[in-house]
């Protein structure tokens, strides 16, 4: 392959450079090609071959010595874990990703809509939470949510309401896990939204007015249409990236209570990593690619889209 | 609470100055009103580390306003900062953070610049692999990569789990797809004329690259730059799952496995260490945040 893309690519340049520059681009294809060889095989060895050698593995038995096809896979659909973690993923992904959504455009015109000298300010204060490692942050909500000290039913405490089981209750943890998701993702929408909400030409705001537009329209017919490319690129970027999360419920539950708030990542190391079946592990992991998929499928569309039209 | 919300246009059937400026002086004062709202939401979890960082265990585990620090005390950063495993932990963390940067830039500038300005066969093809490789999850792959180290490890008898060193053979994978993206963008947006220039006058690629391309698109570099450190330094599951002995450890993953013992949470230092490995990437932002921002639009409205 290396000689064919040199060779092909010489006699295209050969055929319509101007002879002074002959020599230079003859060698540039050789050039380009050293330059991008660390990147090809790092791409190949780390990421490609990896993601290969994963369906081999969850076909594999318990030990790595025999070939068991698809059993790995109907061992998992008879079981129930999985399919809370199936059902889950999905809740935890879907729910996390419109909170997200939601707060970051109304933080976003919040912002925008203050005087331009103090949005620096607000701006460097909102994105603290996206700044601070994932592991970290939610350390401080584990903290916030323990069950004998927690800060938060201290308040509720003081005005008269119970105490919450924060992490203890399954339907409160997966609201906890939720919470923090949407804590640390919804600052990352917030500045793609105000980026998006300041390439809008004013002057269309000025015509919408003189239209006579009310806010309701100028939102439906001149923000939301300009914005709509950024909506659903950040959107479907957070879904894939929520979807494989695993930071979060790992400190924060590590699944528990009762494996009922695991998602695929976690539950993936539970089984591949701490509970030593890796082929098990792998299969589950593997269940993450259809949605990253779709996802990459749609980016990828709307990459190329843009490509054709600039 | 949404028509707040948006820049206020009146609904003006005839034209009412007076009334446009007073609509938006109130979408202003709402706007207000809402970000401190969702700054204290933001704000809360950092503040509340930093006020139980400087707490004893005896007031944390007293029965007081767990908001306010009746005795402050820096008795927390000081054990932290005096105990040895912890300062290991931060070194390894440094020593991988750097060194995964200089990787990275070491692999991703000639790439993007090679992709963006020689074009060759395959290269648009190879600018979407990179694209889509950026997209690929490392939960997806830490478990075959376990596996190929135990193979690697049986084939040449040279261990890779549990070596801190590993991680440099790792994290690039999840900073070079998206260091090569942004930055092939940026040198998509320096002018032709500028290399074809350099090149006519004699200038080799290599050349044009280090003496052009490099110094132009430097405000992507810083972009690229911080997105590698503060993804190398906020990494949680690769050294989860690839070290464990406390000397290998970086310092997420030692905060939490070492700190945390059985059902004893020593809640000061807890919160004393997340704050200190918060510290790198905040430090960072608060100097750079305007290259941090670009770094992060860039991912999704370039290209």
């Amino acid at each position: 392959m290396v000689d064919a893309t040199i060779k092909q690519d010489g006699a295209v340049m050969r055929a319509d450079r101007r002879s002074s520059l002959q020599k230079t681009f003859q060698r540039k294809s050789t050039i380009a090609f050293i330059m991008t060889l660390p990147l090809i095989l790092l791409i190949a060895i780390l990421v490609v071959y990896p993601a290969l050698y994963a369906v081999h593995l969850a076909m594999l038995n318990k030990s790595m010595q025999k070939f068991v096809g698809l059993s790995n896979f109907t061992f998992l659909f008879k079981r129930e874990t999985f399919w809370m973690v199936v059902w889950q993923s999905c809740i935890f992904a879907l729910t996390a990703v419109f909170f997200k959504a939601i707060i970051g455009f109304f933080v976003a015109h919040f912002v925008h809509n203050i005087p331009d000298k103090g949005q620096r300010k607000w701006r460097g204060m909102l994105l603290i939470p996206w700044v601070i490692p994932p592991a970290m942050s939610t350390l401080a909500w584990l903290w916030l949510f323990d069950p004998s000290y927690s800060a938060f039913n201290w308040i509720l405490e003081r005005i008269g309401l119970s105490g919450v089981p924060w992490l203890g209750d399954a339907y409160w943890a997966r609201f906890c896990v939720i919470l923090v998701n949407v804590w640390i993702g919804a600052p990352f929408f917030m500045i793609m939204y105000l980026a998006a909400l300041k390439s809008v030409p004013e002057q269309l705001y000025e015509a919408a007015k003189i239209d006579g537009a009310n806010w309701w329209q100028t939102m439906r017919f001149v923000t939301l249409p300009m914005m709509r490319n950024i909506i659903m690129i950040t959107a479907l970027f957070s879904t894939i990236v929520t979807f494989a999360n695993f930071d979060i419920v790992r400190v924060l539950t590590r699944g528990d209570p009762l494996d009922q708030t695991h998602v695929f990542a976690t539950w993936a190391f539970r089984l591949g990593i701490e509970g030593g079946d890796i082929p098990l592990g792998a299969s589950v992991s593997l269940f993450m690619v259809p949605i990253l998929t779709i996802g990459a499928i749609f980016i990828l569309r709307d990459i190329v889209k843009r490509g054709n039209e600039a | 609470m949404t028509a707040t919300a948006t820049p206020s246009v009146p609904a003006a059937t005839k034209p009412r100055y007076g009334s446009m400026s007073r609509d938006r002086r109130w979408a202003m004062r709402w706007s207000y009103f809402f970000l401190i709202l969702f700054v204290i939401f933001f704000l809360t979890p950092p503040i509340y580390m930093l006020i139980t960082s400087l707490k004893t265990s005896q007031e944390i585990s007293a029965i007081t306003n767990p908001w306010w620090v009746f005795d402050p005390t820096l008795s927390n950063y000081k054990e932290l900062l005096g105990s040895g495993t912890f300062l290991t932990f931060f070194r390894n963390s440094a020593v991988v953070s750097v060194s995964v940067v200089i990787i990275t830039m070491l692999i991703s500038v000639p790439a993007a610049f090679a992709l963006s300005r020689m074009r060759f066969w395959g290269s648009a093809t190879l600018a979407t692999g990179v694209f889509l490789t950026y997209l690929i999850p490392e939960t997806l792959l830490f478990i075959p990569l376990f596996k190929m180290m135990a193979v690697f490890n049986e084939l040449t008898g040279i261990e890779l789990i549990n070596r801190w060193w590993v991680l440099l053979i790792l994290y690039p994978t999840l900073t070079v797809p998206f260091c090569t993206w942004i930055m092939i963008g940026y040198f998509a947006s320096i002018p032709k004329e500028l290399d074809e220039a350099a090149l006519i006058d004699g200038a080799t690629w290599t050349q044009t690259l280090l003496k052009i391309f490099i110094p132009v698109a430097l405000p992507g570099l810083i972009a690229a730059t911080i997105f590698a450190f503060t993804v190398s330094w906020a990494q949680f599951l690769y050294p989860l799952a690839f070290t464990t002995s406390e000397s290998q450890l970086v310092l997420p993953v030692g905060i939490i496995t070492t700190l945390i013992k059985g059902d004893v949470f020593n809640w000061g230092q807890i919160m004393t260490g997340a704050l200190l490995g918060a510290a790198p990437p905040l430090i960072i932002y608060a100097f750079l945040m305007d290259y941090y921002i670009a770094g992060l639009t860039a991912g999704a409205t370039k290209g």
